[in-house]
Formats: structure tokens, sequence, C-alpha cells
């Protein structure tokens, strides 16, 4: 048997074993970095048929979200705005603008602008919109920093591990409900957010809820 | 050993050359990795729908349906500022603290970029090229009937693009209030003012 298996081979045991332990580890540590939405979602910055640049519009001109998202404190939607709320100033505004080329395309045919959309939950999750920004969740828990963006990217991987964090803890992220759609406001630090979170769940009686059926329908 | 270590970290070097990190700016369209039931074929908001012909979820209620709930007909001035062929004239929700909150909060939203949050006429708009905004202080406009003023809102006038579908009517009422307190803030004497106020105005 000695010319089959040689003195190298005691050692090929445990080094199969390690092998397969650092293999293992490996896939593990790789389905724990790439399986979850924080890979596949956070960073989607598609191509937009307008290059629509959302820092120029709230920061710099002080527009309110709702002024185009108009629904979202009443519906479970929030709205892309049509082609007429655009073509309020941009009829006289940069109405020449090559990058409005699109917007001009839809205010003559009817056919709406056919903007792609950025956070998409999965259809067995119904998300309301209106639902959280009256109960002081704010546009920008969700979407970050929306008023500085000159183009938007998903922030938030939209989990349900993400989702559940608030309901579980929302005194981290609720805000004055005047605060709300002021993305620029920059929230108290440490306990302060703390204490006026619980604060406001006791004010507004905020009662997330963790049943399923709350989101799965 | 060392073979299948250099082999594995060439491994995984290929597999994070090509996946990238967390968090990265791309165009590239989301994953989805168990797709079961992510992507239903069913009606969603403002979604591009093959189901109907012209391809939009969305739908226009269809021709000669009347919108349950509260009747337009029976409110005719609520619904469109006109009494008869005329224009009407005061506010016909009621008018309270909330009511002109409310108010102010759908003037800032819709009206202050091109109308100024005074009502001046020189929001942000004009900086770029937007003119002929009105003032609301000019004589024209305090006469205005408030019928007048909801009408506008709702489907615009001149260069103003209709609001009738963004503002709910008690939501245009609420704005026409508001502007009426506008007008009334800028043509204000000290008399209008009530005696205990008095003192906040600093001696001025």
């Amino acid at each position: 048997m000695a010319n089959l298996f040689g003195k190298a081979a005691n050692e090929l045991p445990p080094k199969i074993v390690v092998g397969i332990l650092i293999i293992g580890v490996l896939t593990v540590a790789g389905i724990a970095y790439y399986f979850t939405p924080k890979y596949t979602r956070v960073g989607y910055m598609p191509e937009q048929p307008i290059p629509f640049d959302h820092s120029l519009h709230v920061t710099g001109l002080g527009l309110d979200c709702r002024f185009c998202h108009s629904f979202v404190e009443k519906s479970g939607f929030s709205n892309i705005p049509t082609t007429q709320t655009c073509m309020s100033c941009h009829r006289m505004v940069k109405a020449d603008s090559p990058k409005l080329a699109e917007l001009r395309e839809s205010w003559e045919s009817g056919e709406p602008v056919r903007w792609a959309r950025i956070y998409q939950l999965p259809d067995y999750v119904y998300f309301d919109h209106s639902a959280h920004v009256n109960r002081g969740v704010s546009c920008f828990t969700c979407h970050g920093e929306v008023n500085l963006m000159r183009t938007v990217y998903h922030k938030a991987p939209l989990s349900m591990s993400w989702c559940l964090d608030c309901h579980r803890n929302p005194e981290y992220f609720l805000r004055p409900q005047d605060k709300v759609f002021d993305l620029a406001w920059k929230p108290p630090a440490g306990l302060q957010q703390i204490e006026m979170g619980m604060h406001l769940i006791e004010n507004e009686n905020i009662k997330p809820s963790e049943n399923c059926s709350a989101c799965h329908r | 050993m060392r073979t299948f270590l250099l082999l594995l970290a060439c491994l995984v070097f290929a597999i994070v050359s090509v996946t990238g990190f967390r968090g990265t700016k791309t165009t590239r369209n989301p994953i989805e990795i168990f797709p079961d039931m992510v992507r239903q074929a069913k009606v969603k908001e403002q979604a591009p729908s093959f189901f109907f012909p012209n391809q939009r979820a969305s739908r226009y209620p269809v021709l000669g349906t009347v919108p349950t709930g509260e009747d337009a007909a029976r409110l005719p001035y609520l619904n469109t500022g006109m009494m008869g062929d005329r224009w009407g004239d005061g506010i016909p929700i009621p008018l309270t603290a909330g009511t002109l909150k409310k108010g102010q909060e759908g003037f800032g939203i819709f009206c202050s970029a091109c109308h100024g949050s005074t009502g001046s006429g020189n929001g942000i708009v004009t900086q770029y090229g937007l003119v002929g905004v009105p003032n609301y202080h000019s004589e024209h406009t305090r006469q205005m009937p408030d019928g007048q003023m909801f009408y506008v809102i709702t489907h615009g006038q001149g260069l103003m693009l209709g609001y009738g579908a963004n503002l709910s009517v008690e939501e245009r009422w609420a704005i026409v209030a508001y502007i009426r307190a506008l007008q009334l803030s800028q043509n204000a004497t000290l008399g209008d003012i009530p005696i205990s106020e008095r003192q906040q105005l600093g001696g001025r």
C-alpha cells in the first residue's frame, strides 16, 4: 500500500477539512454580502428620459416635495407629476432647452413621459405613503437627501428587516409633523432625537404594526 | 494547499471585480434574486399596462359616469365658483383658523413659486424668465370675486395652468381664503389690530 499513498497523504484529510471550511466561510460571506437589497437595489441610478435635477428644483428654487408629488399625503401612492405640472413653468422657463425635448413631445402628444421607476417594492408588499408622512416619517428617512441629488438614486435598501427596524423603534426616526417635507432639517443628535421621538409617539398615538398583514395582504 | 489558496484568491478577486461593492451607483436594473411573485400581472399606479389599448394603467372615468359622494351639480358654487352665469362671492366652506392654516400650506406649495410668499408677484420663478405674474395687492385682484379666484386656481388663466387636478375643492377654497388674508395683511391699518395685540408691533 505504501506505493499508493505517500507520506504526504497523511496531511491530506486535515487539508481537505480546512479547504472545505474556507470555501464554506467564503460562500456564506458572499451570500450575506451580495444576496441582500443593500447590494441588489441600493445605488440604482437609472438614466431618465429627462435629466430632472432635484437639487436645482428643491434646494435652488425652494419647491416643496408636494408641488410635484401632490398626493403623497392623501394617497398610498406618491404620484409622479403630470406633464402639465412641469409645463406650468417650462412653457416659459427654459422653453427651448434640448433637455426638455421629451417633455414638450409629451405635452403635444398627450402621451406620458416614461420615467424610469427607481423605488419599487415587491408586488406583495403594500406600502402606504400617506400613512407614513402623516405620522412624522419624512421623505428623507427612506429616500435620503433628494434635495441635494442631481440625479436620484436608490438610497435605502427597502428590505423587510429595514422596515422593521423603524416599526420596532420609531423613536429613532420620527420628526415633528411640520418638518416631514423639510429635507434640509437636521434631527437633534443622539438621545435628544430619542426623547423627541418618544414624545411624538405618545402625543400622536403612533403604533407601527409588526403584524404580517400590515404590509402583506 | 498553496495552489488551492491562490486559486481561491483569484476566484474571490474575479467575483468581486465583476459584482462590485454595495451601494455603488449604477444604471443596471436592481437584481431580484428570488423573483417569485415579486412582479405580478396586475394594474399598478401610473404604470404601463398591456391590458388596456392605450397601455396605461391609470384610467379616466368612463364617459358619462358621475362620481359618487358629493354631487357637483347640487352645489354648483362650491364646485365651479359660478352662481348662474356670474362669478359668485364668498367662501362656501367653514372659515376657521384651521382653514387658513391649510390655505397657507397649499399656497406655500403651489402658488408661492410664482406669486411669491406675500402674493406680490415676485416668486422665485420670476427670476428665471417668467413674466406677467400679477400682484395680488393691486386693485384689480383685490376686487376679483372669490368665485373667479377659485376658477383661476382650478383652470388657470393667461399663462398659468390650472391646479384643479392637484388640489381638492376644499383646499382650493382654503387657498382663496388665505389670499384674502394676505390682501388684508398688506392693506391693514393700525385700527385693524386689536388693542391687546398692538404692543407686539414694538412701538412702530
